[in-house]
């Protein structure tokens, strides 16, 4: 991949973690991130991949069990409470994937699973005590965010064209619901959850900082220590808070947005009991 | 809290109870789970008489965003929580009504899962044993509540990964329509699933794949290849899946209590990382069937008699 | 969507609580519950049920009136009715209607 059509996941990683360990469709290294040693983890495009209908950047079967192992080998390798003063490394999850692999091979196969099983590793490494930070950098879509990058203990975007995160490209969703991609867009204005705008997301409680001034295709130095700084003090941040995801529904945007979410919590913990 | 009692609808099989002399005689008739809707299913689970509804249509917590789009809301947004035992230990189900939208995932109904879970997990952690249980019948996010949907199957994922070390997470998946789009990888994670023929489950459907990929790469409407690659047997027989059942209330009834009695796998399937990545790695994408598929994802040497995951 | 309400006239009150149905294509659910005895526009205290429809289809307003008329010609419940309605017959809602009402044990109205 020559420099004029690098990917975004791709150039983000070179620029925060260098040269990655190996090739293929999952990038994975350790680089320096406030003085210590991050783990950094990204999906490109792999036009040899074995598979034809995953060779772009989206998650497919190879994608899925290697994203899995990628952040496996970071839990395996501070498992020992006894190194770094039971410190574990954070893992940046870099996300640029446009959707999850579409073929009759991938769901043979069970591609299901193996995205579930990122899902479950980054999980498992949150649960351990991993700062898990989801950087997003392009789209981050559907099934492949699922899988790569939703399990985070925070997520920050940057506010450029491109970033979104949706349950389905507008096209497709277009199709599906029988309306023009005019008629969604308008319906994104006045329906939170169905906006494909990163600042619609946002008011969700879903992302933690939205990182503005940045060019997510050609960053410049400055740019990218900007966004190196973010991830510094989100890594911080994560670690003074407890490791579940129910900081999501914390936020004042989350009190007005996702008040049915948190209703729900609060009567069922009321009725869990039998009075 | 009402002070009105709560009468069920009358038993389906009362027409069987009328007449009881028949069944002396004649073995007993099959109830078919499939045909049974959300509320019932979760019902037919649970040991007899014990099933206690949570967040239930009386309590009117509804999707804020439907009405918002001019579609008429189900109290319950099709998700049934009920309590109740199972072999006598306590137990949760959460059973999606696929009547309602598609079974798909809203905000709420998504967030009443999540609750049950996470309600399960600390009943766990204070020693207190709950047996969780899903009914998978959805097609995955509801579009017309998009990234709140998405949102909630995070959130359901994280519960099932934490709670499945306390005590194992059992899914079923009846039909008829099977369990598709984020909800897939949640089965995935699940310590047990129960099958039956009519199941199917994939990550995406398969008209998506056909829009996506073209006729060629998926008929959708060629059914009995849509059932090869993602049914239920075929899932069973490739070790994705590990109970597969009739459709009969009983037989499902048995196969979740009996997956309870195994306790929690040694290794989850979404753990098994090498074995997957080496399994991968022996398959051919030119030539691979669902039945060459069988051979790899479940060798004969590794048939499990104790319900660990192949 | 369409939100439609109506009020009868009821006779006796209503102590049980029964759901039925489903919000899928041509269905509906029911809820039944006691009517709120808190209805301020009741100036003089008489039992009345209250019906609450939402439905997908509109402009059919009067077949509603209609069925729940018929309804409401052998039921004496003074009832809380609520409608989630997705394009029902009226045969299919007749059906539902009656079905909470033996649902709630109320089915000795006639």
């Amino acid at each position: 991949m020559n420099d004029t059509t690098i990917t975004r996941g791709a150039r983000w990683f070179r620029a925060l973690a260098g040269e990655p360990a190996g090739n293929g469709s999952v990038w994975s290294g350790d680089a320096l991130l406030g003085g210590e040693t991050a783990r950094f983890i990204t999906v490109v495009p792999d036009p040899a991949n074995r598979f034809p209908r995953a060779t772009t950047n989206v998650v497919g079967l190879e994608q899925g069990w290697r994203l899995a192992r990628a952040v496996r080998e970071a839990i395996d390798a501070d498992a020992d409470p006894s190194r770094a003063g039971g410190m574990r490394r954070p893992i940046v999850a870099i996300v640029d994937v446009k959707s999850q692999a579409y073929g009759y091979r991938e769901e043979m196969l069970g591609i299901h699973l193996a995205c579930a099983a990122a899902v479950d590793a980054y999980a498992s490494a949150r649960d351990a005590g991993h700062p898990v930070i989801a950087l997003i950098v392009g789209p981050a879509m559907s099934g492949a965010f699922l899988a790569h990058g939703y399990q985070a203990n925070r997520i920050v975007a940057l506010d450029a064209p491109g970033t979104m995160v949706h349950a389905m490209g507008k096209e497709a969703a277009a199709r599906v619901t029988r309306r023009t991609v005019e008629a969604l867009d308008a319906l994104g204005e006045t329906i939170v959850p169905m906006s494909y705008s990163m600042a619609s997301f946002a008011k969700l409680g879903l992302l933690d900082q939205l990182i503005d001034g940045v060019d997510a295709d050609a960053p410049d130095a400055a740019q990218i220590e900007r966004v190196r700084d973010v991830l510094i003090e989100q890594i911080r941040s994560a670690r003074t808070g407890d490791r579940t995801l129910a900081r999501r529904l914390e936020s004042e945007s989350a009190r007005l947005t996702r008040a049915a979410s948190i209703e729900v919590r609060r009567r069922l913990a009321e009725q869990w009991d039998a009075v | 809290m009402s002070h009105a009692a709560d009468v069920r609808i009358s038993d389906p099989s009362a027409a069987q109870a009328a007449h009881p002399e028949a069944n002396q005689a004649a073995p007993r008739l099959r109830d078919s789970f499939i045909e049974l809707p959300a509320r019932e299913r979760a019902r037919a689970l649970l040991d007899a008489g014990s099933f206690r509804e949570l967040l239930g249509p009386f309590d009117h917590i509804e999707s804020p965003w439907l009405p918002l789009q001019g579609i008429v809301c189900q109290a319950d947004d099709g998700c049934v929580i009920a309590r109740g035992t199972i072999d006598g230990e306590p137990a949760v189900i959460a059973a999606l009504e696929s009547a309602f939208q598609g079974g798909s995932i809203g905000e709420v109904s998504g967030s009443k899962i999540a609750a049950a879970l996470e309600m399960a997990l600390r009943d766990c952690e204070r020693g207190k044993r709950v047996r969780p249980v899903v009914l998978f019948e959805t097609g995955g996010v509801r579009l017309q509540e998009a990234n709140l949907g998405l949102a909630v199957i995070a959130e359901i994922q994280a519960a099932i990964v934490a709670l499945r070390r306390h005590v194992p997470v059992v899914g079923v998946i009846a039909g008829m329509v099977g369990c598709f789009g984020g909800m897939s990888l949640a089965a995935a994670l699940c310590s047990y699933l129960v099958v039956t023929k009519q199941a199917r489950l994939g990550m995406n459907g398969p008209e998506v794949i056909e829009q996506e990929a073209g006729i060629e790469e998926l008929d959708a409407t060629d059914r009995r290849r849509v059932w090869q690659l993602i049914g239920g047997e075929q899932r069973v027989a490739s070790a994705l899946a590990d109970q597969l059942v009739d459709d009969d209330s009983h037989a499902v009834r048995a196969a979740v209590r009996a997956a309870f009695t195994q306790g929690v796998p040694a290794a989850h399937r979404s753990e098994q990382v090498d074995t997957f990545l080496q399994r991968l790695a022996r398959v051919d994408p030119a030539s691979v069937t669902p039945e060459t598929l069988r051979d790899v994802y479940n060798p004969p040497a590794h048939h499990a008699t104790n319900g660990e995951q192949a | 969507m369409e939100h439609l309400t109506f009020d009868y006239p009821a006779r006796r009150a209503v102590t049980t609580r029964a759901h039925v149905g489903v919000v899928g294509s041509g269905d509906l659910e029911v809820l039944l519950s006691p009517a709120s005895t808190s209805d301020t526009s009741n100036s003089d205290n008489a039992l009345s049920a209250h019906v609450v429809v939402r439905t997908s289809v509109d402009g059919y307003g009067h077949i509603w009136k209609s069925v729940l008329d018929r309804f409401f010609t052998r039921y004496d419940g003074a009832a809380q009715i609520e409608i989630n309605d997705f394009g029902a017959t009226p045969g299919v809602v007749a059906l539902r209607l009656a079905e909470a009402v033996e649902a709630a044990g109320e089915g000795d109205a006639a």
